[in-house]
């Protein structure tokens, strides 16, 4: 149980910090922290031109959509990023339990995850004097952390894949986009068509946005309850699917001999 | 003239080759650009203003088009640096300029990639109907556009080289250039102060210039923009590649960072 335990918060740290040791403040910085306040901009001044919802709108919307970059790349990254570092089969030989050796490295992404979005909320709100006011900001935070959790399943998804596809940074920027485009960030839901709108009910950030924009007009958690429990059953489900989606290629990577094969 | 011509074509059918390619550059060129124009559409449609999906489908199309450069010039000396073959490119007997101004022309080439799916996609799935007012000027704008960007490209080439995390400062700069020239937006909302930054960024008249030959209007005067700032962007080019060159001889860090 402590092996367990020091595997999931302890490894789980090493290895995110060993594995993404590019992320420097030169780095982060322009990337995780400026940029998302420019896309916030970009989208609230489409909204202003198109004279279509309020500012307040794209800015949660943005903010909490733009966690999905650390949870998808950097989620891929901490797994497969062993292979392109040539650890992967000593990761592999390794007798440690795979549920935390693999779920611990999720938790410094959902972090980080959350350090974007609660920035790039506060500051574009400071910028465009959006009004949130300080009791709602606890529940905004819970509803972010649920949020990125659901996404950092997807980016576990993300990272088995890409224990087998070589070209991961373009499959994440596509999730990305279709992330802006069906989570709601700017286009109200029930404005996109059907189809688009039964895709939006199963990817991570939607009800987290939605409750998000709730809590911040004065809702209290328990209100928006039922949009977390989704988010959760949305998070749940890609954390399993990819745990599960792990094993089976580390199982055919053995029976293969094919670990560590780009 | 000849051979200048020759070294021109080649120099820049090898690199759209090259980037086409690349599965990242034609994300950025072709299904990104699809992301953001229906994005624009969707507002568009439910606002009290509604836009034209072709003002969407176009502005989308340049996004793609300065993503290119912004990425694809902005780590070109970077990219020949760390595949070695910088040396080569400066041992030749042909200037740095006459190399490497072809390159950065077919990175923004490569948005004519942009520009065809954005329009594709609105044709394809919305019914986009493609019947442009000026159809000759809007071949002449996008051709002007492209080397305008190019040209640019070649500023930030010679530029970002200089920097070491010039990675980051291009994920910095996409957003606020699409935001900034107005690509999806009118420039009339933007605060005053960032007008003039408007006015010396090419995609700024290229998008005018585009908008003018399909949905009417004059665009003769964004075109001649466009060519006096890839002028003065051909100048300054000349200086900072010139200033890279001597600079890395000088100092004998030509392959290092």
């Amino acid at each position: 149980m402590t092996t367990g335990l020091r595997i999931f918060f302890i490894g789980g740290l090493t290895a995110y910090r060993g594995l993404i040791n590019w992320l420097s403040p030169w780095i982060f910085i322009p990337t995780l922290l400026v940029a998302p306040v420019f896309q916030i901009l970009l989208f609230v001044f489409i909204g202003r031109s198109a004279g279509v919802q309020s500012d307040e709108f794209y800015v949660i919307g943005n903010a909490v959509q733009y966690a999905s970059i650390p949870c998808l790349f950097a989620m891929t990254q901490a797994i497969a990023g062993e292979r392109w570092q040539q650890t992967l089969a000593y990761v592999l030989v390794t007798p440690a339990g795979r549920l935390p050796l693999f779920i611990g490295r999720a938790m410094p992404v959902i972090a980080n995850a959350m350090v974007v979005a609660v920035f790039s909320l506060l500051v574009s709100g400071l910028l465009l004097g959006i009004d949130i006011p300080v009791s709602s900001w606890p529940g905004i935070a819970v509803v972010i952390f649920i949020a990125t959790f659901s996404c950092t399943g997807l980016g576990l998804v993300c990272a088995a894949v890409g224990l087998r596809v070589r070209e991961m940074a373009v499959t994440n920027n596509i999730l990305f986009g279709l992330l802006l485009i069906f989570t709601g960030a700017n286009v109200p839901i029930e404005q996109l068509p059907g189809w688009m709108q039964a895709i939006s009910e199963r990817v991570p950030l939607t009800h987290g946005i939605q409750a998000a924009r709730e809590v911040a007009d004065g809702a209290t958690l328990g209100d928006v309850s039922g949009l977390l429990a989704s988010e959760a059953a949305v998070g749940l489900t890609y954390t399993v699917l990819g745990y599960a989606l792990l094993r089976v290629m580390e199982h055919e990577s053995r029976k293969r001999a094919s670990i560590q094969i780009a | 003239m000849t051979h200048a011509f020759r070294l021109f074509w080649f120099s820049w059918l090898f690199n759209v080759k090259n980037l086409t390619t690349s599965g990242f550059f034609m994300l950025n060129a072709t299904i990104s650009p699809i992301f953001f124009a229906t994005i624009a559409h969707y507002m568009f449609e439910s606002g009290s203003r509604p836009g034209s999906l072709l003002f969407a489908a176009l502005g989308a199309g340049m996004m793609g088009i300065w993503s290119s450069v912004l990425f694809g010039s902005g780590g070109l000396i970077q990219w020949q640096r760390w595949q070695g073959t910088l040396e080569y490119v400066i041992g030749v007997p042909p200037g740095l300029m006459q190399i490497v101004l072809p390159m950065t022309i077919a990175t923004a080439s490569i948005g004519i990639y942009s520009i065809a799916s954005t329009l594709l996609w609105g044709w394809v799935i919305f019914d986009l109907p493609l019947d442009f007012v000026h159809p000759m000027w809007f071949v002449v704008a996008l051709v002007v556009s492209i080397v305008s960007l190019g040209l640019l490209g070649l500023v930030l080439s010679s530029t970002f080289v200089l920097l070491r995390n010039a990675n980051s400062l291009a994920n910095l700069l996409e957003y606020p250039v699409w935001l900034v020239t107005g690509l999806l937006i009118s420039l009339s909302l933007l605060p005053g102060w960032t007008r003039p930054i408007s006015y010396v960024l090419a995609p700024t008249w290229g998008i005018k210039a585009l908008r003018g030959a399909a949905l009417g209007g004059d665009p003769a005067p964004a075109i001649a923009a466009c060519l006096a700032l890839g002028l003065v962007y051909l100048v300054i080019g000349h200086f900072t590649l010139g200033y890279f060159e001597v600079r890395a001889r000088r100092t004998a860090t030509l392959a290092l960072r």
